[in-house]
């Protein structure tokens, strides 16, 4: 489907395009400098601009497994790297005759076969060159960093009853982090860093056509547009790319012809999900939707109006 | 490899590898952590891309040398510095001229050919056309920035011209409809255009000096992220919700894991099940992180309002880490508001509430410390004990009045931990009616006018291991 090596940047974000990802410029740059020099990239961005995703499509680009690891606090060596079977290897204790020497058993229960390969370690032991990702690494604790710093710089992992197991293949590695912590030094110096931020708004216009290519051109413009205003309000959680998706989707299927206070009060809840956002959107985009055209009688289905809107219309809403 | 330590102005080698080099370590002089390594990465990366393309050349030098959001902001500016520098020493050695700046005869224009290139200005920033855009900052500066010979201080000259065009970014509803600053004109956009003016008139002044002015190290304000950290509301929500999930993830070792982990017998058994009843597993009981019991002291003086009202909705915030919290707030008395902040969610209402109830400013309106430590005494006083944790956020401005440090020595030695938490820079400390000297002996004072140093703060205070030291 693609080429082994991609050659330039350009070609990136072609192939990118391709499978269904718009990257942005400095994006494809990266990802291209990443399948060049082997080197980790570590993403960084707010929550929804698509860092998982970028992943999944260069392993779909690349035609290349995607090996995941969700990282969280508690995470140890034993669910990343890997783990002794040792049920199985007591039931070989107990299924081997008494009298055989302890060397024989040890030789026998200490191999591959008891070995429990987890994301990191199967995706060094590949055969195919991989996509690893390493989903959320500002979760886990320090100590667990650490432990990366071997398999990033080396791709090796050091078993102390089997030896060292090192990468035939270079795995392409992306971390992502949402900043919950400061990531050390010494990690951060193994990456290349690629900071993901909100799409400007031709880039998710764009996004936005290409998963719903039904939406009239018009309506995707001024939803893109609204959602950039929504992302301007001091909100819990301002709406990510795939919500902006997601209502693209949800306004086709209800066969909006344009987005008025009306549609959008109703279809708010696609894109704002946290009750006190929803009243502070309404108040500062809402009502500014129905301003331009008609002022239509505020429908009663939609979620509360704000009752004291005295307070909010003093500041501005910047 | 030597070069003059970070200046492309003096002789030395020239070249690629060089001025690279010599970036790396401009960058390290602004206090971006630039390893060998990086360096040897940024030449890795060169190898990779053309770098005939600006764009490609800065993004590939970004993604190797400034690893955070920050580091990639400061890098941004030293990397248009160094070589808008870089750029003009050549042009300045070779001897060239541009012909932009000299283009006399357009200072004869009438209003109407000048209000027709407004438009035109107008309209290129609503499209946002870099190129554009740049040739009309050249030309903006030859017809409206030469009429009083400049004021020599670029940033004023930049804002004169921008009114000069009439560009603003809210709409102007006075104008024609077919006028693009009707509507208002993008924000950043416009911002960049100011950018081009500034970079235009830096250009034009090294021309006319014939000489590079002095290199200049990048202020604090520079350097802070686009919204001061009391400007814009909507930045500080966001850093205290990410403070807050810091502190949630802060991780095991902040809490001292393992040092003296009690084996969870009960759950050991359970897990033992799966292996035939030996214990193969031990499960250990969980630390419990302390949540200390704080009293906050908040000066709401006008002097420091924004500040203070700010950092009570922090601490409000952070309310689940806390076992207790009650805070107050002065300026000559004092007063609790513990259940204002309880009530109300929306910062805007909390700070009116407080301005307008809480009735703190009795006869004169200015601070009164001494009076307000001993009103403290008076209604915590019994409540006060070593595990308790009391932070005071003020100037410590008294007004000239006095400031009864014996009173506040009480206070902090019945708390566990005083820490004093001042919004002035560490500069004028101890200036003019300043007298934190006279409390600092007996709390731990920080300034905090950054979100920064705020996050210094709350990560001191939550750290368990700084146990009651009196």
């Amino acid at each position: 489907m693609s080429a082994a090596t991609p050659n330039s940047s350009q070609q990136v974000a072609e192939g990118l395009r391709s499978v269904g990802y718009l990257p942005s410029e400095s994006t494809a740059l990266v990802a291209f400098l990443a399948t060049k020099l082997g080197k980790p990239v570590l993403v960084e961005g707010p929550a929804g601009v698509g860092k998982t995703e970028l992943a999944k499509a260069l392993a779909r680009y690349l035609d290349r497994e995607l090996i995941r690891l969700q990282c969280y606090e508690g995470l140890d060596e034993a669910k990343a790297l890997y783990e002794w079977n040792y049920r199985k290897q007591l039931l070989r204790i107990q299924a081997e005759a008494s009298d055989t020497g302890w060397e024989a058993v040890q030789q026998d229960i200490f191999g591959e076969e008891f070995l429990l390969a987890r994301p990191l370690m199967s995706a060094i032991a590949s055969e195919q060159p991989v996509v690893l990702l390493i989903d959320e690494i500002d979760k886990t604790d320090q100590e667990f960093e650490a432990m990366l710093l071997e398999v990033l710089s080396d791709f090796q992992i050091s078993i102390p009853e089997l030896g060292r197991v090192s990468s035939t293949t270079h795995p392409v590695v992306l971390l992502t982090s949402n900043n919950s912590r400061e990531l050390t030094e010494a990690l951060k110096r193994r990456c290349l860093y690629l900071w993901l931020d909100y799409p400007a708004l031709e880039h998710e216009l764009e996004i936005v056509k290409l998963h719903a290519p039904d939406l009239p051109e018009t309506i995707a413009r001024r939803l893109v547009e609204v959602v950039g205003m929504v992302r301007e309000l001091d909100l819990k959680k301002p709406p990510s790319i795939a919500e902006s998706i997601d209502w693209a989707r949800a306004l086709l299927l209800l066969g909006a012809r344009d987005i008025d206070t009306a549609t959008f009060n109703q279809t708010m809840s696609v894109i704002v999900k946290h009750r006190t956002d929803m009243d502070i959107v309404a108040e500062r985009v809402g009502l500014r939707l129905g301003a331009g055209a008609n002022e239509p009688d505020r429908d009663g289905d939609g979620p509360a109006q704000p009752a004291a809107a005295a307070p909010g219309a003093q500041t501005s809403p910047r | 490899m030597a070069t003059s330590p970070g200046d492309p102005d003096g002789p030395g080698p020239t070249g690629i590898a060089a001025s690279l080099l010599a970036l790396g370590e401009q960058l390290r002089e602004e206090g971006i952590a630039v390893g060998t390594s990086e360096l040897l990465d940024a030449f890795a990366v060169l190898r990779e891309i053309p770098w005939t393309s600006q764009g490609d050349f800065k993004e590939a030098l970004a993604a190797t040398l400034a690893k955070s959001q920050e580091d990639r902001r400061v890098f941004e500016l030293v990397f248009d510095r160094f070589f808008f520098r870089a750029v003009e020493m050549a042009s300045v050695r070779e001897g060239l001229e541009s012909e932009g700046a000299t283009a006399g005869a357009l200072e004869e224009l009438s209003e109407t050919e000048l209000d027709a290139l407004r438009m035109q200005i107008a309209a290129a920033i609503r499209d946002g056309a870099e190129g554009a855009m740049r040739d009309f900052a050249r030309l903006a500066i030859a017809t409206f920035g030469q009429q009083e010979k400049g004021s020599g201080v670029i940033g004023v000259d930049v804002q004169r011209i921008r009114r000069a065009l009439g560009l603003r970014a809210e709409p102007q509803p006075e104008l024609p409809p077919e006028d693009p600053r009707r509507d208002g004109l993008p924000r950043e956009t416009l911002r960049r255009f100011e950018v081009m003016l500034r970079r235009e008139l830096e250009r034009a002044q090294v021309q006319r000096a014939g000489q590079l002015p002095p290199a200049r190290p990048l202020g604090e304000l520079d350097r802070a992220l686009p919204s001061g950290p009391l400007a814009d509301l909507a930045a500080v929500h966001r850093v205290v919700a990410q403070l807050r999930r810091r502190l949630a993830t802060q991780g095991k070792q902040a809490r001292g894991h393992r040092r003296h982990a009690h084996v969870d017998v009960r759950r050991t058994m359970r897990a033992s099940l799966q292996t035939g009843g030996v214990p193969v597993e031990l499960r250990y009981r969980p630390r419990r992180p302390r949540r200390p019991e704080i009293y906050v002291l908040c000066d709401v003086s006008t002097s420091v309002t924004s500040a203070s009202v700010f950092f009570l909705s922090v601490l409000h915030a952070l309310h689940d880490s806390f076992r207790k919290m009650r805070s107050f707030v002065f300026i000559e008395r004092i007063s609790e508001v513990t259940d204002v902040f309880e009530r109300e969610r929306d910062f805007k209402a909390v700070s009116e509430r407080i301005s307008s109830d809480a009735g703190v400013a009795d006869i004169s309106g200015y601070t009164d410390y001494g009076r307000v430590w001993s009103e403290l005494i008076e209604l915590i006083g019994d409540d006060l004990h070593p595990r308790a944790t009391l932070i005071v956020l003020g100037d410590a401005r008294t007004n000239g009045r006095d400031p009864r440090a014996e009173l506040f020595a009480q206070i902090a030695v019945r708390a566990g931990r005083t820490f004093w938490l001042n919004p002035e820079p560490r500069l004028y400390w101890n200036y003019g009616d300043s007298v934190i000297a006279a409390y600092e002996q007996w709390c731990t004072a920080f300034e905090c006018w950054t979100t920064a140093q705020l996050e210094d703060f709350v990560k001191a205070l939550t750290r368990p291991d700084l146990a009651p030291a009196r």
